[in-house]
C-alpha cells in the first residue's frame, strides 16, 4: 500500500501544486471566486475589484522586497507611472486599453531601472531613504508638469472597453481583475521557481556570497527593479481604468506605505501572503466602517472619530504583526494547515 | 598600592568563583561545555589552557554573562560568584558584581578616543567615584596610553589597543578579570610586557585573573595554577608547576620531549592522534 | 541684496529647527541603528501637547513646555519599551516599517484627540522684529535660532563627556563590547528614544509658534532625510550644518528659482549625496555598501 504522495515523472515533481490536496484546495478557491459576484452586494464586489488589484501591485513589492530584499518606498512612484502612463495613452492616442496597460508596464520598467540604479550602491536603510527621496521627486514632477498630467486637477479618461464590453460596472470589471491577478500570480510563481527566482532570493540571503557564486548582483538587481515596477505598473493602470479618473493622492508615501504593510501583514516573499496581505489591509478600512456605521445610532461619536480609529488601527496592526508574527497571516496560513495535517494527533 | 595585604590575599584559600558541572548550549542545540568545572581562588592568577575550540571563551562567556548576546545559555549547572549563583544573571549586573571580561580581539570603541575608551570602562562605577584617580591609576600601569589619551583607539598599533582593553578593564575595578587571548596577534616582545604587567596588577590591586591562551609557555610562566580543556571539559589541572613537569603537557602544548629536545609538530600530531585523554 | 540677507536669515532660522529634529533621528539611530519614521509626529505630538496645556488647561506657558517636554519623552520611553525593543536584532525592513506604524497610530491619536483642523498656537514666544543688514526678522525666529544652538551645544556636551552620553557611543561602535563592561543596552535605548522625543518636543513647539498646530508639523519629519543624510547619519555636527545647509538651499531655491522647486531641491541633493559619499560629510565612514 502506498504510505505517501510519491512522484514518477519530474514533471509531477515540477508541478507547481503537487499534491491531490492542493490542488483541491485550489480548485474549492476558484469556485468561490466564480460564485462570489454573482451573490455579493455591488459594495463587497467594489472591494473585492480593489483587493484583486492591490493584490498585484502586492506580488510586485514582494517580488523586490520580499524575495530580493530591496527596501522600497517608491510604491507610489511606480502606480503613478503606470497609472498616468496607461490613462495618457488611452485619452491622447486612443489606444485600447488591454494594449495601454502592458505599455504602461514596460514604461514603470523603464522606470524602475532608473529608480534602482542607487541599488547598485547602496541597501538596506540607505536604499529605503533613496527610493523616499524618489517618490518625492516623482510626486513633484507629476504636480508640476502640468501640460501633461494635469498637475493637481483630476485627469479624467473614458471607461475601458474589452470584446464590446463596458467594464465600467464592478460586475464586468471583476473578471478582468481576477484574471490579471492569476496571472500576475502564476508568474511570480514560475518567475521564482526558475534561475532567476533563485538568484532574486541569494542576493537577499547573502549578496556578496551570491556574487562569489556566479550570481551577477547588478544584473539580477536591476531584473528585480524592472520585473517588480512592470508589475506595479500594470497595478497602476489597472486602478486608472477602474476609477477612471486619476489624481496624484492616489500615488504618494502613503500610497507605498499601504503596500509595504501588506506584505509585511500577508508575509514578506510568499505568493499568498501577497494576496492575504491585500486582502486584510483593503478589507480592514472597510470592516472598521461597518462597525462604526451600525453604532451610530447609539454612539453618535462613532462617525466623527472614525477615520482615526482607521488609521490608528492601521498602524497598529503593522506593529502588532511584526512583535507577534513577523512572517504574517502567510505564516498563520501555514499553521492552521499544519494543524488539520497532524490531527488528531496535534500536539 | 595595598601590596602589604597581598600575601594574605593569596594565602587565603576562599574561592572566588565556582563552575560547577555546567553545561553550555548555543542555538538551543549544539553542546559546547560538557559538564565542565573549576574554580579560581581569590588572589590568584589562573590560567586555561587548550587547542582551538576547547570552549575556553564558551566558559570565559559564560562566567561574564556574554553568551546571551550569540544564542548560547547556561543549560545546566551553576556559577557561583563571592557564594552566590551568577549563572542567571544579565551581563551588566554580573559586570556590577565584580566580573570583567577582556574579550577576544581586543575590541576596542575605534572611534571614541582613548580616554573616553576608558571612561566607557568606568561605567559601573558607583556614581560619586573619581574617574580621574581611575584614569591615573591605568595611566601609571600604561603610560603609552597617556601619550595617546587624544587620539582615536582605531588608530593605535595592536599592542596599544590591548593595553587600552585591559586598562578599561581596571577602570571596572573589577574583583576578578576574564582575560582572552591578550597575545593574540602580538610581538613576541609585546606580549611579555603586557603579561608583566597583567602580573603587577594581580600583585598590586589583588585582582584574581582568569587568563585564557594559546601560549601555554607563558601562561605557565605568570599563572600559579592551570586547567588544560579539552572538549568542553577541563581534563587536568593542578599548579603551574605540576603541569609544566607533566609529560603529557609537554608534548601536547610545550612541544618538548622527555629528553628536552622540542618535537617536530608532524610528530606531535600524530601522537596525538593516537592518544587523547578523552576519545 | 537685501533679498538674499531675508533669505539666508530665515534659511538659517527654518534649517536650526530642521537640526534639533535630525538630532533627535541621529540620537536614535547612533543606540540602534533604527531610521525613526515617527519622528515628524512627535514633533506634532509635542507641539499639540503644549497647546493642550496652555489653550485648553490655561496653565502658565512655562509650565506647559516643562510638562509637554515630560509627556513626549514618557511617551518616546512607552514606545522604546513597548515597540522597539521587542524588535532588537530584526531586519532593517522590520525596524522601518515599525516606526511607520507608529507613526501611524499617533497621527490617528493626535487627530482624534485635536481633531484634524489646524489651530492657532498660543504664541509665547516674543513678537515685534529686529533688522539685520537691512533684512527684517521676526524675534521668534531669532529666539528660535538661540534656543536651538543651545541644546545642540548641550547635546554635544552630553555626548562628549557625561557618562551615558559616552555610553551610547560606546554602544553604536561594538553593541558586545559594551555589554562586556555592563553598559546596559536596554537604559541606552530608552534614554536615547527619551532624547529624541524631547528634542522633537522642543522642535515642533518652536515650528507651532511660527507656522500654527497641524498636520503640517509633522511633515517636518521627512524634509529631515536630506539633512541627516547630508550630515551623516551618526554625526550631532552633521546634523546641524546639514540643517543649515538645506534650510538655505529650500530659501535660495524658493526666493530665485521658485515654481515649488524649493520643495524637491532637498531631496534632490540626498540622492546626489547618496550616490557620490553615503557617509555624508561628517558620518562613519563604515557604511552599508554593496
Amino acid at each position: 500500500m502506498r504510505s505517501g504522495v510519491f512522484f514518477e515523472k519530474y514533471s509531477e515533481e515540477m508541478a507547481l501544486r503537487p499534491y491531490p490536496l492542493q490542488r483541491m484546495r485550489l480548485g474549492l478557491f476558484a469556485l468561490a471566486v466564480v460564485i462570489f459576484p454573482f451573490i455579493a452586494s455591488p459594495y463587497w464586489l467594489s472591494l473585492a475589484n480593489q483587493v484583486a488589484i492591490a493584490t498585484v501591485g502586492a506580488l510586485g513589492l514582494n517580488l523586490l522586497v520580499g524575495y530580493t530584499g530591496q527596501i522600497s518606498l517608491g510604491q507610489g512612484a511606480f502606480l503613478a507611472i503606470g497609472a498616468y502612463g496607461s490613462g495618457l495613452l488611452t485619452l491622447r492616442m486612443d489606444l485600447p486599453f488591454w494594449l495601454s496597460i502592458p505599455i504602461a508596464g514596460l514604461i514603470t520598467a523603464a522606470a524602475g531601472l532608473i529608480i534602482g540604479l542607487p541599488s547598485l550602491r547602496l541597501k538596506g536603510l540607505y536604499l529605503a531613504i533613496a527610493t523616499l527621496a524618489a517618490q518625492q521627486i516623482v510626486e513633484w514632477v507629476i504636480t508640476h508638469w502640468t501640460w501633461l498630467t494635469g498637475g493637481t486637477e483630476a485627469l479624467v479618461i473614458p471607461s475601458p472597453k474589452l470584446f464590446g464590453f463596458r467594464l465600467d460596472r464592478d460586475f464586468n470589471f471583476y473578471w478582468f481583475g481576477v484574471a490579471t491577478a492569476a496571472l500576475a500570480a502564476l508568474f511570480v510563481a514560475n518567475l521564482m521557481r526558475s534561475r532567476v527566482g533563485r538568484s532574486f532570493v541569494a542576493i537577499r540571503d547573502q549578496d556578496i556570497a551570491a556574487g562569489a557564486l556566479g550570481v551577477n548582483v547588478f544584473r539580477t538587481k536591476l531584473v528585480a527593479f524592472a520585473t517588480s515596477s512592470f508589475l506595479v505598473g500594470i497595478t497602476g493602470a489597472l486602478i486608472a481604468h477602474y476609477r477612471t479618473i486619476i489624481t496624484w493622492e492616489r500615488f504618494t508615501l502613503d500610497t507605498s506605505i499601504t503596500y509595504l504593510a501588506m506584505i509585511i501583514v500577508g508575509g514578506l516573499g510568499t505568493i499568498n501572503g501577497s494576496f492575504f496581505g491585500a486582502t486584510l489591509i483593503v478589507l480592514l478600512p472597510a470592516l472598521i466602517n461597518s462597525v462604526g456605521q451600525s453604532l451610530q445610532t447609539t454612539v453618535p461619536a462613532a462617525a466623527r472619530i472614525l477615520p482615526f480609529v482607521q488609521q490608528g488601527a492601521f498602524g497598529l496592526i503593522i506593529i502588532l504583526f511584526l512583535v507577534l508574527e513577523p512572517e504574517g497571516l502567510a505564516k498563520l496560513w501555514r499553521n492552521i494547515k499544519d494543524q488539520f495535517k497532524v490531527w488528531p494527533f496535534s500536539y | 598600592m595595598d601590596s602589604a595585604n597581598r600575601p594574605a590575599l593569596a594565602k587565603s584559600l576562599r574561592r572566588l568563583l565556582s563552575v560547577n558541572n555546567i553545561e553550555v548550549l548555543y542555538e538551543d542545540v549544539i553542546l559546547v561545555l560538557k559538564g565542565l568545572s573549576l574554580t579560581v581562588r581569590e588572589g590568584s592568577i589562573c590560567a586555561l589552557l587548550g587547542t582551538n575550540g576547547a570552549g575556553k571563551s564558551t566558559t570565559l562567556k559564560a562566567i561574564s554573562g556574554l553568551l546571551r548576546t550569540e544564542r548560547g545559555a547556561v543549560s545546566d549547572g551553576t556559577i557561583d560568584f563571592c557564594g552566590e549563583r551568577i549563572d542567571e544573571l544579565a551581563a551588566d549586573d554580573i559586570v556590577r558584581r565584580g566580573i570583567f571580561q577582556v574579550m577576544e580581539g581586543r575590541r576596542v570603541f575605534e572611534h571614541l578616543n582613548v580616554e573616553d575608551n576608558l571612561r566607557a570602562g568606568g561605567y559601573t562605577r558607583p556614581r560619586g567615584t573619581s574617574l580621574a584617580r581611575d584614569l591615573e591609576r591605568v595611566y601609571s600601569y600604561f603610560p603609552k596610553l597617556r601619550e595617546r589619551q587624544e587620539q582615536q583607539a582605531g588608530y593605535l598599533s595592536g599592542g596599544e589597543q590591548q593595553m587600552l582593553a585591559i586598562g578599561r578593564a581596571l577602570m571596572a575595578a573589577p574583583k576578578l578579570l576574564l582575560l582572552d587571548e591578550p597575545s593574540l596577534g602580538l610581538a613576541p616582545l609585546l606580549v611579555q610586557e603586557i603579561f608583566a604587567i597583567v602580573r603587577r596588577i594581580n600583585e598590586e590591586e589583588g585582582t584574581t585573573i582568569l587568563l585564557v591562551e594559546q601560549n601555554a609557555h607563558l601562561a605557565l610562566e605568570v599563572a600559579e595554577h592551570a586547567m588544560i580543556m579539552e572538549g568542553g571539559r577541563v581534563v587536568l589541572e593542578g599548579s603551574a608547576d605540576e603541569l609544566r613537569n607533566n609529560a603529557d603537557v609537554k608534548e601536547f602544548y610545550l612541544g618538548v620531549t622527555q629528553g628536552g629536545e622540542r618535537k617536530s609538530y608532524r610528530d606531535i600530531k600524530h601522537y596525538k592522534r593516537r592518544k587523547r585523554w578523552l576519545s | 541684496m537685501d533679498t538674499f540677507i531675508q533669505l539666508t536669515l530665515s534659511g538659517l532660522s527654518n534649517g536650526m529647527v530642521y537640526a534639533l529634529v535630525a538630532v533627535g533621528f541621529v540620537v536614535v539611530f547612533k543606540a540602534s541603528d533604527v531610521i525613526n519614521f515617527a519622528q515628524g509626529e512627535f514633533l506634532m505630538f509635542g507641539a499639540y501637547l503644549c497647546f493642550a496645556f496652555i489653550a485648553q488647561f490655561g496653565l502658565p506657558w512655562s509650565l506647559s513646555v516643562v510638562l509637554a517636554v515630560a509627556g513626549c519623552a514618557g511617551l518616546g520611553l512607552l514606545v522604546e519599551r513597548l515597540v522597539l525593543r521587542p524588535l532588537i536584532g530584526e531586519p532593517v525592513i522590520s525596524m522601518i516599517m515599525a516606526t511607520i506604524g507608529l507613526s501611524s497610530v499617533m497621527k490617528a491619536l493626535v487627530n482624534g484627540i485635536w481633531g484634524p483642523r489646524p489651530r492657532a498656537f498660543p504664541s509665547f514666544l516674543p513678537e515685534g522684529n529686529i533688522e539685520i543688514g537691512g533684512a527684517v526678522l521676526g524675534l521668534d525666529r531669532v529666539l528660535v535660532v538661540v534656543v536651538a544652538g543651545l541644546l545642540l551645544f548641550v547635546l554635544q556636551w552630553f555626548f562628549k563627556t557625561t557618562r551615558e552620553g559616552i555610553a551610547m557611543r560606546a554602544i553604536a561602535d561594538d553593541n558586545q563590547a559594551a555589554l562586556s563592561m555592563g553598559i546596559s543596552i536596554r537604559r541606552v535605548l530608552a534614554v536615547a528614544w527619551a532624547l529624541a522625543a524631547v528634542t522633537a518636543a522642543l522642535g515642533g513647539m518652536m515650528l507651532a509658534n511660527m507656522v500654527g498646530v497641524g498636520q503640517e508639523v509633522s511633515h517636518v519629519g521627512l524634509r529631515v532625510f536630506p539633512v541627516v543624510i547630508l550630515g551623516g547619519l551618526d554625526s550631532i555636527p552633521g546634523a546641524i550644518v546639514g540643517g543649515a545647509i538645506i534650510g538655505l538651499l529650500e530659501q535660495y531655491t524658493g526666493g530665485y528659482i521658485g515654481h515649488g522647486l524649493n520643495m524637491i531641491v532637498p531631496f534632490l541633493v540626498l540622492i546626489l549625496v547618496l550616490m557620490i559619499r553615503p557617509y555624508g560629510l561628517f558620518g562613519k565612514r563604515i557604511i552599508e555598501r554593496v
